[in-house]
């Protein structure tokens, strides 16, 4: 038994104080910031590598060490003081700036890619090194996502620190980020072999099972080319079902997917900022849907038009896929998806975009034994939940009911059950017998959101 | 009794959890128009998640469970208003600034409000509760820049409020008249746990103490409180956290019978006709043995509405509370606790007690000693299953019962570790004549078996 005597009664320092390291982390993120300016903009006057990079190597020891030093003040309930006080995660200026300057990122790397050579070039020898073959834009970007993943993946590390399912799931989306979308694609190129990522599929890397693809990938991938073929059609209308069956679409939205990696790490500071009114529910399936429709058409279009060789469709097939690319690919997954994170949320892409999502969601809903379980009466409508809930669920809707919360778009990052004050929330894999059925020790209402 | 009929007018004031769920349910049920009076806020929000605002965590729109669409959908008409005085021979209510309301049934959900004890200088700028939204932007005014803060009392709102203000960075100091923290409701291991985890995170407690008084600066704002002890000490803020009162003044010249709260029976039925009270305002005639006379609690305020709404419906029913549940979370360490466990175990209890090496953790089943049936259920850290606790002390579960069932109880997220195995070591070590389950029941089988789940399916 322990007594009063032997414990340590040191007061945590408030949470605003800035300390020696802390200060450290920032006088080197500043560094590092500027390093990848100079990069950008004088690789005339400086080896873009030295300052790019080292820029960058700077940045990321200066972010761990603010990260470290922050998260480990505050205890596991402190992490979400003051988020809707500060500005940089209210919507204040900072988030502003911050968005645009995401926004103008993704902007030049689609559409003016030649604007960021200084720091391509800066990216040379880790391409060279990686891939054998020299940088260009996608790898530049392919670079600071991971980066991002992984540098932000130990924040949410430590943020969450006390909960198990929060240190799997992130290692989890780091490892598959690292892993699968950045170095073996990498080493596939440096032995000649198609660029493929395993972790992607059809209906969300759309052009995965587009007939171009697969002729490309068999023509020039050999047997490794058959495999990723296989692979994928499996991984879209096998594995994705039975995993969806057991588990809920999150062992891929939360666990696996890279633009998921990307929210959970990266995204979370934002995800309380996501729109749980019941307005965006109505746009969320009023435009999800009719994308993964597209998706699914756009893929029949061109398999049609490559059997009949083009006589059927002409070019319209073409001009689908190519206006789904622009569209759907680039302005919404990229400018929008992580540009709008410090303003709408950092799951905009996934919930009002992704065909994935749409797919999985479907899924989901209506063939899975996943589930979120209300505890009995317990809860105390506080909205921990919804406010932190990323895809703009309102989970309190259904917790102040006894209710199970089975939604579509739910990627299961358990994030409410996490923020809950009295535990009253579980992810779990049950039964479909029984499902819907919430407790009995409370009432409930019989009107649906949706109406 | 007759159900309310539909050109009836069911007028509720107050607009907490008990009054939101009366009108929910009684809408369910039928036509009839309802309004919903409160002073406080136009919208009904949770009244426990004050502190997450102060805190930054949400913003007041946030903790608001029901949106505007809601209401007006559900026809519950809402005034924001006070009500000056109930006038019961016209069946009238005048209000502030409104016209007068007619009711044909009228019910009092008026809750309360922090209960002071004439203390010198209570009334001096800085010294507050926290119950009320107002009180809410009161504490934002009265801490804004301050450094020193006491707490009086050692209960939750005391230990919500301690948060809070560390949250700001703000010294906190909590004047406790027990031995331990919240030592009159919980077991001494489970209070010494509690104390010692708010101890760190840097909270001052002042053990068998009280407030003597609280003293002013030039400015009548308190600069110190002096205890009965006669220790000064200076502080800026002085929280009240030592209980509730229902707020029950406005009703003096009603002809409604009052004692501390509005005197209703096992029907929530007041001396008036057509008026009734419940939640935090109402006070039991004749509680049941061991029953309080008052139930101040958010899950008590909705399970006294879903009784009162079947009587108002035409069922009319007892209230019957059920096993006692409850719950609460001091900093990190959230709490539960099914059933009855007394601060002051006796002489028939016993109990299995558990807790980690860190005491962050802890459970304790209490049984009675000659029948070994479950009296209750302690939990600190760990979360239980709230149907399967309640379907064990419902059916009257000894604690050999309980033991066949126990790996199917815990809630806690997955890839948690399970701590059912020490519990049961020590069940088999104290009773080495029992024998292990001879098969392991899944939560999904007892739930099916025993019929644990709603039967509606809406979602």
């Amino acid at each position: 038994m322990h007594t009063a005597a032997t414990l340590p009664t040191s007061p945590s320092p408030s949470s605003g104080s800035l300390n020696v390291l802390k200060m450290a982390g920032l006088v080197l993120i500043s560094l590092g910031l500027l390093g990848i300016l100079v990069a950008a903009v004088g690789a005339d006057y400086l080896s873009p590598v030295m300052t790019g990079l080292g820029g960058t190597f700077i940045l990321t020891v200066g972010a761990l060490l603010y990260i470290w030093q922050s998260r480990r003040q505050k205890s596991p309930t402190e992490q979400n003081h003051g988020i809707w006080q500060q500005e940089a995660t209210s919507r204040g200026a900072s988030a502003w700036v911050i968005g645009f300057v995401l926004t103008g990122f993704y902007v030049l790397l689609y559409w003016f890619p030649d604007t960021l050579q200084g720091l391509i070039q800066a990216t040379e020898p880790l391409s060279q090194w990686l891939r054998g073959r020299p940088s260009d834009q996608w790898f530049l970007y392919g670079t600071f996502y991971t980066l991002a993943i992984l540098v932000m993946g130990v924040y949410a590390l430590l943020k969450y620190r006390n909960s198990r399912y929060h240190i799997i799931r992130t290692i989890s989306v780091m490892f598959f980020q690292l892993g699968f979308a950045f170095l073996l694609p990498g080493l596939l190129l440096m032995l000649n072999k198609p660029e493929y990522y395993f972790s992607y599929f059809w209906p969300l890397k759309y052009d995965y099972l587009f007939p171009g693809t697969v002729d490309y990938l068999i023509r020039d991938g050999a047997a490794l080319g058959v495999f990723m073929v296989f692979w994928g059609a499996v991984f879209s209308f096998l594995a994705t079902p039975v995993l969806t069956y057991f588990y809920g679409k999150r062992w891929y939205c939360s666990w696996v997917c890279g633009c998921g990696g990307l929210a959970e790490t990266a995204g979370d500071p934002y995800r309380h900022l996501s729109d749980k009114s019941r307005k965006a529910w109505r746009w969320e399936v009023a435009t999800i849907y009719p994308i993964l429709g597209f998706v699914i058409l756009t893929t029949l279009f061109l398999w049609i038009n490559s059997w009949s060789e083009g006589r059927l469709l002409g070019d319209l097939s073409g001009g689908f896929a190519s206006t789904y690319g622009f569209f759907i690919g680039a302005m919404f997954s990229g400018v929008i998806g992580v540009g709008f994170y410090p303003l709408m949320g950092n799951r905009v892409w996934c919930r009002f975009g992704c065909p994935m999502a749409a797919y999985l969601g479907l899924l989901q809903k209506h063939f899975s034994r996943f589930r979120i379980s209300t505890n009995g009466a317990q809860c105390i409508s506080c909205g921990n939940c919804s406010t932190y809930c990323e895809m703009g669920i309102d989970v309190r809707w259904y917790a102040q009911q006894g209710k199970p919360i089975i939604r579509a778009s739910c990627v299961g990052c358990g994030i409410c059950a996490h923020v809950c004050p009295r535990g009253v929330l579980k992810l779990e894999n049950g039964p479909r017998e029984g499902r819907y059925a919430g407790s009995p020790l409370i009432g409930r209402d019989e009107l649906r959101i949706l109406g | 009794m007759e159900k309310i009929k539909a050109d009836e007018h069911l007028v509720i004031i107050g607009n907490g959890i008990a009054g939101v769920t009366l009108a929910q349910r009684v809408r369910q049920g039928s036509d009839c128009r309802i309004t919903m009076v409160s002073a406080e806020s136009r919208l009904h929000f949770s009244r426990t998640a004050l502190m997450y605002v102060y805190m930054g965590h949400m913003r007041f729109q946030d903790i608001v469970p029901y949106a505007d669409w809601y209401w007006q959908e559900q026809q519950i008409e809402l005034v924001h208003d006070y009500v000056e005085r109930v006038e019961t021979g016209d069946k009238k209510l005048v209000m502030r600034e409104g016209v007068p309301l007619h009711y044909d049934k009228l019910v009092l959900a008026t809750g309360s409000s922090a209960a002071y004890y004439d203390w010198p200088g209570q009334t001096l700028k800085g010294v507050q509760g926290l119950v009320s939204l107002q009180d809410l932007e009161l504490m934002e005014a009265n801490t804004a820049g301050i450094a020193q803060a006491v707490i009086v009392g050692g209960g939750l709102i005391g230990v919500e409020m301690a948060e809070m203000l560390r949250s700001r960075g703000i010294a906190v100091t909590m004047l406790i008249r027990d031995k331990l923290y919240w030592h009159n409701v919980l077991p001494q291991e489970e209070a010494q746990l509690v104390t010692d985890h708010i101890r760190q995170h840097g909270i001052e407690l002042l053990f068998q103490e009280e407030l003597q008084e609280i003293v002013a600066d030039d400015a009548g704002r308190v600069r110190a409180i002096r205890t009965r002890s006669g220790q000064e000490l200076p502080c800026q803020f002085v929280g009240i956290t030592t209980g509730v009162q229902p707020n029950v003044e406005f009703l003096k010249d009603a002809g409604i019978d009052i004692d501390r709260g509005v005197l209703v029976n096992e029907f929530f039925e007041t001396n008036q006709p057509k008026v009734y009270a419940l939640g935090d305002c109402a006070q039991f005639r004749n509680p049941a043995p061991g029953q309080p006379m008052l139930e101040q609690l958010w899950y008590t305020g909705r399970l006294q509405a879903e009784a009162l709404a079947s009587t108002l419906l035409g069922d009319r029913k007892p209230y019957e509370r059920g096993p006692w549940f409850n719950s609460a979370k001091f900093f990190d360490i959230e709490y539960q606790t099914y059933g009855t466990v007394p601060a002051q175990l006796a002489e028939q209890h016993q109990s299995l007690y558990w807790q980690n090496e860190e005491a962050t953790k802890a459970i304790r089943l209490l049984y009675d000693k000659e029948t070994a049936r479950l009296l209750g259920v302690n939990l600190l850290g760990i979360r239980y299953r709230h149907d399967l606790c309640h379907h064990w002390l419902q059916q009257g579960y000894t604690l050999h019962d309980v033991m066949q069932e126990l790996p199917a109880v815990n809630f806690d997220p997955e890839f948690f570790q399970r701590y059912e195995e020490a519990l049961l070591r020590q069940y088999y070590t104290r009773f080495p004549e029992r024998q292990p389950p001879s098969k392991n029941n899944t939560w999904w089988e007892l739930r099916r078996r025993f019929g644990l789940a709603s039967d509606t399916a809406s979602c």
